[in-house]
């Protein structure tokens, strides 16, 4: 039960691509309904995993295994965890409502980005579920390629500049990655088990690394992981590829793409370097909290909403980047609930700015004002995204943080509450960028014509909206339900990390 | 028990009903009463618990009653959980109590506002929030809490959110609405890091335990308990709007005149008071946190005290005075005298909230107009308010047996006792300045010549919802204070401190912690109450002199003393520095450091030089290939050849 719907969530949206490549161009209505049946069907996929989970172990379920190329020990192996059945879950989520904010603002080459898209999930769905460093090396590499596109073909004026952007950035770390895969099985080999791409096996073999070379491969993930994620100093791409791509692209990348880079810290650097994760918590954490401040701050003096909205990204993903480097329980599971909460909040908040960008073509604060007159539904729903964004306990943003903080303050590893208390300023700061922004937006009076008569939400975009305003508000309340599922393989990783820390 | 946990769902159901079937219901009475009854359940539920716990005995009077678990992951947990003792079920009965008062009053103010089912939700949300906030049994529901009122207190100051608003260095009600949340979320910021430690510490952060294990746990006078409670008054001082974080309560008048009494004047800014109340164990423990309560109070309730008399607004007189009765509970906690200051919390709840009410039945009356100079003369139209008004004005000035006459006697009292006369002394001081300006107000306001245009307003009398809260306000602010008559009163009387004896299991173990002041100095206080309530009647006198027939006389003095008018006016000029020394260069840095220069021309620098060369490499392999993403191909291919490479070398060798 558990495998198939596994198997279907991986391989539906690559069904739905091929699908769609047999339907007439010209047919817009059918290419978009199907994609977006395609997406509804592999969330509700999705969601069949949760009874067939067992939260009580710590172990990978669902497993299968098949030879692929068998001289390299690579095979197709999925399966999943907590971490990345959330991952999953948020993934599969977020596809629906990304093809629900296509539908009116993407008019040319209809046919090809929805295939693009598909493929897009399938290639993040595959990173989620791989349990095989040439699988996911494929999955990750797939992902890039829908994605350069839809910034380069389907995004705004400078749109070609910020794909390449995205596409260097990202392809400079997964050379790196690859390089890295290889020399891993190849230790694998000089540890007596012979080359593999088995993540299983080489999980066994990791920590027996000598520390010299596990330094270099910790090194080598680490840097490809940091671009995604993106790690100050890492992070000039986001916003030139936010605010060049279309919306739907915007929220994928937000609620999606830069997960992709924290999961594999996790994954990865944490479950197969526990020692190198010892030994350069602390750096990587003074860039976290960089990246907290730096973010926040740059944030609070952009003129473009999507640009302050993507600055917001960087100092959130600090807060993750810092949690898994606490290297604690309490640090690593707020990690891991704010990636999803990251996932939902700015993914809402970019949907919001695509619902005013849609009515104006500008993305200026200065030419907003006075927006809860015309539009106040939109107004109540932008007010939930932006206080989850600000952190507000009894909204899911308030959660992570807090628990990242409480980790990274009492990590024995990081030995020191310094991290923690910068940090905690980006709370203020928080506060102070987006409240500010949502002061310019929507409150005061409406005295530009050209927003005398917005019209409020369309049934589209309402729908899009509501289903994360009620998440933000259930995770707030009762994280429990979604943080249970990640807590045996959090405490896995950290007890593994432990372990090496009293040798 | 377990009803009692009904206390905190009633005004969130009341919320919900009222904010997602509130624009179709169309109709205010019904809204109004559904928000009305919810508060008005709650207040009953409180009741019921509150005679529960008289008839425990008095050493068990703290239930608590689970809900749920709401975060648990490695070793930390948390629930949702409310602890109803003697404590917190006072608070809340002032806070549903006063509550459903001023949410019947609102009937009335916000009759014929387009906003009015949304007013009524924040209203709900916020008596919600404010109940989590005082009976939650650990500090992250009352975290939740706290931020909770921040949020409805953000929704209500901005409540007309398409309006000017004319405050120091702001333009727009939403203006005064983020300077509020965002100057309490650097309390907050202390908050957050004192659950930290505390957590370090004790391992939870329930109440109950850490309360009962702190004097094992942490050493009395060090640095661990010092730190924690520095940093928890840091958010008291952000909430309770203190020194120096007080800048935001003045310009939070920008909200509905309800929502200033309700809850910048009666409830959510005494939650530094209750804090404080809540872990007087560990304050206890630190001197060093105390001297600074007591001097930060003190200082405030002087300096506000100060700035009150020179406000033309109504309602900022009455802000500013919140912030210097503020400043006297936190004095009377520093010196600690716990009870004294949350009878003053009480007794300040009900004239603090009468006097609020009374000012927005003035406006209603007046059409909105603000400007107390613009006023006088309104006693005639104004009958009801007036009295009411009148003896609110008494209270706050100290009149004796009326209810501030009782509480703000008693943290003078505490402040010489425990203190010293110099503190004695400042708050003597303050408590003239009271007096001063609110006769001040009073006079302006509702006697002398009428100084408002007769042609343009017709002042009137406002309904009766509006005003039966007032006179049931008057009655408390008459004899609410008979709830804490001092000892040296109530001796001679056989009258007995109720609301000490009721408090005292709270703060017993606080108060073993500090140094005991026995004795009998029946004849000290004795003179010391007739010094401060001569000064009180001074103040009212001079201010009589001054202000009784119009502005004259005052003008004078003003014109005498251009420097300190212009000082106290501008309130210290304490915005105009933070804007200067603190907002301006983060903004600048921020600007023209971070992301002119480092994100732009460094980093982005770095980056697209390292672009123009692949770009460059690209122009030239355009020319065999036909597009950009063959690029990638390309480089997939090097990448290929490099792993095969790397993997069939170590083989062969």
């Amino acid at each position: 039960m558990g495998v198939i719907a596994l198997l279907a969530t991986l391989f539906v949206p690559l069904a739905g691509a091929m699908i769609l490549l047999f339907i007439d161009r010209n047919q817009e209505k059918a290419i978009k309904v199907t994609a977006l049946v395609i997406t509804v069907a592999t969330f509700l996929t999705s969601l069949l995993l949760l009874p067939a989970f067992d939260a009580s172990t710590a172990s990978m379920q669902f497993v299968i295994d098949m030879p692929w190329i068998t001289s390299l020990d690579a095979g197709f192996r999925v399966g999943l965890d907590g971490t990345s059945l959330l991952m999953v879950l948020l993934t599969t989520l977020i596809m629906p409502i990304a093809m629900l904010t296509s539908l009116n603002p993407i008019k040319k080459s209809i046919k090809e980005y929805y295939v693009l898209m598909l493929i897009l999930q399938f290639g993040m769905v595959g990173v989620f579920m791989a349990l095989d460093t040439f699988l996911f090396y494929v999955f990750w590499e797939l992902i890039l390629i829908p994605m350069y596109f839809i910034i380069g073909i389907w995004g705004g004026k400078d749109r070609i500049y910020a794909a390449m952007k995205f596409f260097l950035y990202t392809l400079a770390g997964s050379l790196l990655m690859l390089i890295a895969i290889i020399w891993l099985g190849l230790a694998a080999k000089t540890a007596g088990i012979g080359f593999t791409a088995d993540l299983m096996k080489l999980r066994m073999i990791g920590p027996a690394i000598p520390m010299d070379i596990q330094k270099w491969l910790f090194l080598a993930f680490g840097l490809s992981f940091f671009i995604k994620v993106p790690l100050f100093p890492l992070h000039t791409w986001l916003p030139d590829a936010h605010v060049q791509a279309p919306t739907a692209g915007s929220v994928i990348l937000a609620a999606v793409l830069l997960k992709l880079g924290t999961y594999g810290l996790i994954r990865f650097n944490l479950e197969l370097f526990p020692q190198a994760s010892i030994e350069f918590a602390g750096a990587i954490s003074v860039l976290a909290v960089i990246g907290i401040i730096y973010g926040a701050l740059v944030a609070m003096v952009q003129t473009d909403i999507k640009k302050l909205v993507a600055y917001s990204s960087v100092s959130h993903l600090g807060f993750v980047v810092l949690g898994i480097f606490s290297l604690t329980v309490e640090g690593v599971q707020g990690a891991v609930i704010q990636m999803v909460n990251h996932g939902i909040s700015t993914g809402m908040l970019f949907l919001c700015v695509g619902v005013l960008y849609e009515r104006r073509h500008t993305r200026e604060i200065s030419e907003y004002g006075g927006i809860t007159n015309v539009m106040p539904r939109f107004a109540v729903l932008f007010a939930i995204a932006m206080f989850a964004s600000v952190g507000l306990p009894g909204l899911n943003g308030f959660v992570g943080e807090f628990l990242t903080l409480l980790g990274a303050f009492r990590s024995p590893f990081l030995g020191s509450w310094t991290y923690a208390v910068i940090s905690a300023t980006g709370v203020i700061f928080a506060a102070v960028y987006l409240l500010w922004m949502y002061q310019r937006v929507m409150f005061g009076t409406n005295d530009n014509p050209k927003n005398k008569h917005l019209p409020d939400l369309t049934k589209n975009e309402y729908w899009q909206l509501v289903p994360l305003a009620i998440l933000i508000i259930w995770i707030g309340v009762a994280p429990r339900t979604l943080m249970n599922l990640s807590e045996q393989s959090v405490r896995a990783v950290v007890s593994k990390v432990e372990h090496f820390h009293a040798h | 028990m377990n009803y009692a946990a009904l206390i905190p769902l009633f005004p969130l159901i009341g919320f919900v009903i009222v904010a997602f079937f509130g624009k179709r219901l169309k109709n205010e009475k019904l809204i109004g009463g559904i928000a009305s009854t919810a508060i008005l359940a709650s207040f009953v539920t409180a009741v019921m618990v509150f005679v529960g716990l008289t008839n425990r005995p008095e050493d068990d009077r703290s239930v608590i009653v689970h809900v749920y678990s709401w975060i648990a992951t490695g070793s930390f947990s948390v629930d949702v959980a409310y602890q109803f003792d003697q404590l917190s079920i006072l608070f809340t009965l002032i806070i549903t109590g006063i509550g459903f008062l001023i949410h019947v009053y609102s009937i009335g103010y916000m009759h014929g506002d387009a906003g009015f089912p949304r007013f009524f939700a924040y209203l709900n949300l916020f008596v919600f929030m404010m109940l989590n906030l005082v009976l939650a049994s650990n500090f992250l529901l009352t975290f939740l809490g706290w931020e909770g009122v921040g949020l409805a207190s953000y929704l209500l100051i901005g409540f007309w959110y398409d309006r000017k608003f004319e405050g120091t260095r702001i333009t727009w009600t939403g203006d005064a609405a983020m300077k509020a949340f965002v100057v309490n979320r650097i309390g907050d910021f202390g908050v957050l890091l004192a659950m930290f430690m505390l957590f370090n510490q004790f391992g939870t952060l329930d109440y109950a335990t850490i309360n009962a294990q702190a004097p094992g746990v942490l050493t009395a006078g060090g640095t661990a308990v010092t730190l924690i409670t520095l940093l928890l008054f840091l958010g008291c001082a952000g909430k309770s709007a203190q020194i120096p974080l007080g800048v935001w309560l003045p310009d939070a008048m920008a909200g509905p005149t309800p929502v200033s009494a309700l809850i910048h004047a009666a409830t959510m800014v005494t939650s530094g008071i209750f804090l404080i109340a809540r872990t007087n164990v560990l304050f206890a423990m630190s001197p060093t946190t105390m001297a600074v309560v007591t001097g930060v109070g003190i200082t405030t309730a002087l300096i506000a005290g100060t700035i009150g008399i020179a406000q033309r607004d109504i309602k900022k007189v009455l802000a500013y005075s919140t912030v210097s009765q503020l400043g006297f509970m936190f004095a009377a906690l520093g010196v600690g005298a716990f009870t004294a200051g949350v009878f003053h919390v009480m007794t300040h709840a009900f004239f603090k909230a009468l006097l609020f009410l009374g000012a927005g039945s003035v406006i209603h009356g007046m059409h909105h107009e603000q400007d107390i100079m613009k006023m006088g003369g309104l006693r005639k139209y104004m009958p009801i308010t007036y009295r009411t008004f009148f003896i609110g004005t008494l209270a706050i000035s100290g009149i004796p047996f009326l209810s501030g006459f009782f509480s703000k006697d008693e943290i003078l009292w505490f402040a010489f006792l425990n203190g010293s006369p110099v503190l004695w002394g400042i708050g003597a001081v303050a408590a003239f300045t009271t007096a001063f300006y609110m006769w001040r107000v009073l006079s302006l306001t509702f006697n002398g010549t009428e100084r408002f245009d007769h042609h343009h307003l017709h002042p009137h009398e406002s309904p009766a919802t509006m005003t039966i809260p007032l006179i049931v306000l008057a009655v408390l602010s008459v004899f609410g204070g008979l709830l804490g008559v001092p000892h040296v009163i109530g001796h001679a009387l056989h009258f007995p401190n109720l609301l000490e004896h009721w408090l005292e299991p709270v703060f017993a173990t606080g108060m073993s912690m500090l140094t005991a002041h026995g004795g009998d100095h029946t004849s000290t206080e004795v003179i010391l109450m007739t010094a401060s309530t001569v000064l009180a009647i001074l103040g009212i006198l001079l201010a009589r002199r001054i202000y009784a027939n119009g502005l004259e006389t005052a003008s004078g003095i003003a014109a005498r003393f251009t420097g300190v008018y212009q000082l106290l006016l501008n309130k210290y000029y304490v915005d105009e520095v933070y804007q200067m020394f603190i907002a301006g260069p983060i903004l600048a840095l921020s600007r023209d450091a971070m992301w002119k220069i480092v994100d732009v021309i460094v980093i982005d620098g770095a980056v697209n030089g390292s672009a123009r060369i692949v770009g460059a490499s690209a122009t030239a392999l355009r020319k065999i290939q036909s597009g950009v993403a063959q690029n990638y191909a390309l480089i997939m291919m090097a990448g290929i050849v490099v792993l095969v490479a790397m993997v069939v070398i170590p083989m062969l060798r």
